[in-house]
């Protein structure tokens, strides 16, 4: 690289001749972003493709290579009776899969909006200054620090029909009338998954929001101040539509989280049809149940309905990713 | 007059604290409460306490003594720190070339990553099963460190460029000039700077490694491979009906208590780690 012109490393504008320097420049990040490209194509890219691939075969466990060609079969096939009815089958008339798809679009909806909501609660807490706030700030970072699955575990056992804590407190101050068997109930496992899931990811919204809140200029307020402007018209007409970027990036980063979510439903709620989401139906299917294809054809459709909730939702919310230059 | 004024001002302030008092108890109540149960043994774990009134090791010991908890911990310790350090590795290179040299189709180049770290794990499960097959690590802690690359790589190529983007482009500069090629400047003049960065996106990835739980519970199969989320969400007792709720309390501080220190230590540097793979974009 021994060069005698002081070329500028980042190509500026107006710069006519692309020095020798640049093209070098250009082939090391060739060479830099390889590995990283490797990596991600034989951990992401080849397995995505070859699980479409099996929902389009009939293979099973223990027979992934000599599985056959079966076309759309395992999303959709029919067969006439001779009696002249026609007899649907396939995973796009499984009753199992639409419930399955309820249940995760329901949780995503409420533990995603609920978590915005206090999320924000607490991202304008700690955008106030007051005594304490450090351990506030330290305080909520202890539910995301905490792994999914021992908050399960802990609210699992907080939940308990029996011995929890929170029949006995709800008791107490005769929130509840009878103990409550949370998880088993299908009426309130729901409930359960999103009281855990809201306490566990809130802090994460928090945090995305403040830094957000934290942007805005404290000038503004000042004027508004002066201007006599309420506290609540402040809050819908200052800080709302100045966050509404960090706002909609934190939304979206947590409703695809929500749309994948396994581990908290498959460890608090077990086997109960009420919170069973498409991915703890499709890797029933998968591995539990030996029906490989059809699992893998749940789990195409689950990633095509999760690209398409995501690109409906930067289209309509005009969400930025300004990632590219600088 | 002022009166009023003074006990209005005096209640805002007081449903504030109340708000911050709300806050703090709740997010550090069940952390607690499961401290609480782990010291607790016998009919004692069956009888619901707010306060710590008895205190034994039995669980702890019970846990750490007997099954295969301690290997489990080693198991999560070694694959989380061996994915750290290559996804830290592939990713320095990477976001190098990512934030400090034009090329064309940079931009898709960063969507597609972002993309890719947002992807559902269940899409790739049935495919990956195959490929951890055919190289023959099912089973093994490499099935997990291979596939738990999926999601820290992208997490730390995404933020690792946003921090190297924002790196002065005189540093570099003066680099060039004296007539260094990428790879030292990487290597010298980055990587000292850099490691703040490196920490804090080791740390994340970290915890993701640790707390991951779909990939570990499908690609392991026998008690000696587990990581430690499948070891807990598996432990069960004598029968079917008497859940160790003391020993899964007490597997569960212990899995729970070096993250939460670790998240207190580096709190700062936590938080804008967040906000830069999230906000910042």
């Amino acid at each position: 690289m021994a060069t005698d012109t002081l070329a500028p490393p980042m190509a500026m504008p107006g710069v006519r001749i692309k020095s020798e320097l640049m093209q070098q420049r250009v082939r090391a990040a060739r060479w830099f972003l390889l590995p990283m490209l490797i990596a991600l194509a034989v951990v992401a890219g080849w397995p995505l493709l070859r699980s479409i691939y099996f929902s389009f075969t009939d293979a099973s466990l223990n027979n992934l290579y000599g599985a056959e060609w079966v076309g759309f079969n395992n999303y959709l096939r029919w067969t006439t009776l001779d009696s002249g009815k026609t007899v649907y089958r396939g995973l796009l008339v499984d009753p199992k899969w639409w419930g399955a798809v309820g249940n995760t679009l329901r949780f995503a909806a409420y533990s995603v909006t609920f978590e915005a909501i206090f999320g924000m609660i607490v991202a304008l807490v700690l955008n106030a200054e007051f005594k304490g706030r450090g351990i506030v700030r330290a305080a909520i970072l202890i539910p995301w620090a905490i792994p999914t699955i021992v908050s399960a575990k802990m609210w699992s056992w907080m939940l308990n029909d029996q011995f929890g804590i929170l029949n006995d407190l709800g008791m107490r101050l005769g929130l509840l009338s009878q103990k409550v068997a949370w998880t088993a109930n299908s009426d309130t496992a729901m409930t359960a998954v999103l009281i855990v899931d809201i306490w566990k990811t809130t802090p994460f919204m928090a945090l995305l929001i403040l830094a957000g809140l934290q942007m805005i200029p404290k000038d503004i307020y000042e004027a508004a101040e002066i201007d006599g402007v309420h506290p609540v018209k402040q809050f819908f007409r200052i800080t709302l539509p100045l966050v509404r970027p960090a706002l909609m990036v934190a939304i979206i980063f947590r409703l695809l989280d929500a749309l994948r979510i396994f581990d908290l439903i498959y460890v608090l709620t077990p086997n109960s049809d009420s919170t069973k989401t498409m991915s703890v139906l499709a890797r029933e299917n998968l591995f539990d149940f030996d029906k490989f294809a059809y699992g893998s054809a749940m789990s195409t459709l689950l990633f095509l309905i999760i690209a398409i909730l995501t690109i409906l939702y930067i289209w309509l919310g005009k969400v930025r990713f300004d990632g590219g230059d600088r | 007059m002022v009166g009023t004024f003074n006990l209005w001002g005096a209640t805002k302030t007081t449903l504030f604290y109340l708000l911050v008092i709300f806050i703090v108890v709740e997010s550090v109540f069940p952390f607690y409460y499961a401290i609480l149960t782990s010291f607790k043994t016998g009919t004692d774990l069956f009888r619901v306490s707010y306060w710590p009134d008895s205190f034994s090791w039995g669980n702890y010991a019970a846990v750490l003594n007997t099954g295969s908890f301690p290997r489990n911990l080693l198991n999560s310790v070694f694959i989380s720190a061996t994915t750290v350090l290559l996804a830290l590795f592939l990713a320095i290179t990477a976001s190098f070339a990512l934030s400090r040299v034009r090329f064309r189709g940079r931009g898709l180049l960063l969507m597609t990553i972002l993309a890719v770290s947002m992807f559902p794990q269940i899409a790739v499960l049935a495919g990956l099963f195959e490929v951890i097959r055919s190289l023959g690590i099912y089973n093994t802690p490499w099935a997990l460190i291979f596939s738990y690359t999926i999601f820290t790589l992208p997490f730390t190529v995404w933020v690792l460029t946003t921090f190297m983007r924002d790196l002065p482009l005189e540093i570099e500069e003066a680099a060039i000039v004296d007539g260094a090629t990428p790879w030292v400047i990487i290597t010298r003049v980055f990587m000292p700077l850099m490691w703040p960065a490196l920490v804090t996106t080791g740390l994340l990835a970290f915890i993701g490694a640790w707390n991951e739980f779909l990939f570990a519970l499908t690609f392991t199969s026998s008690n000696d491979t587990r990581t430690v989320p499948v070891a807990i969400a598996l432990l069960s007792g004598g029968s079917s009906h008497e859940i160790p709720w003391g020993a899964i309390m007490a597997a569960s501080v212990i899995v729970t208590v070096p993250l939460v220190v670790l998240v207190l230590i580096f709190q700062r540097k936590i938080v804008s780690g967040l906000t830069a793979g999230g906000v910042k974009g």
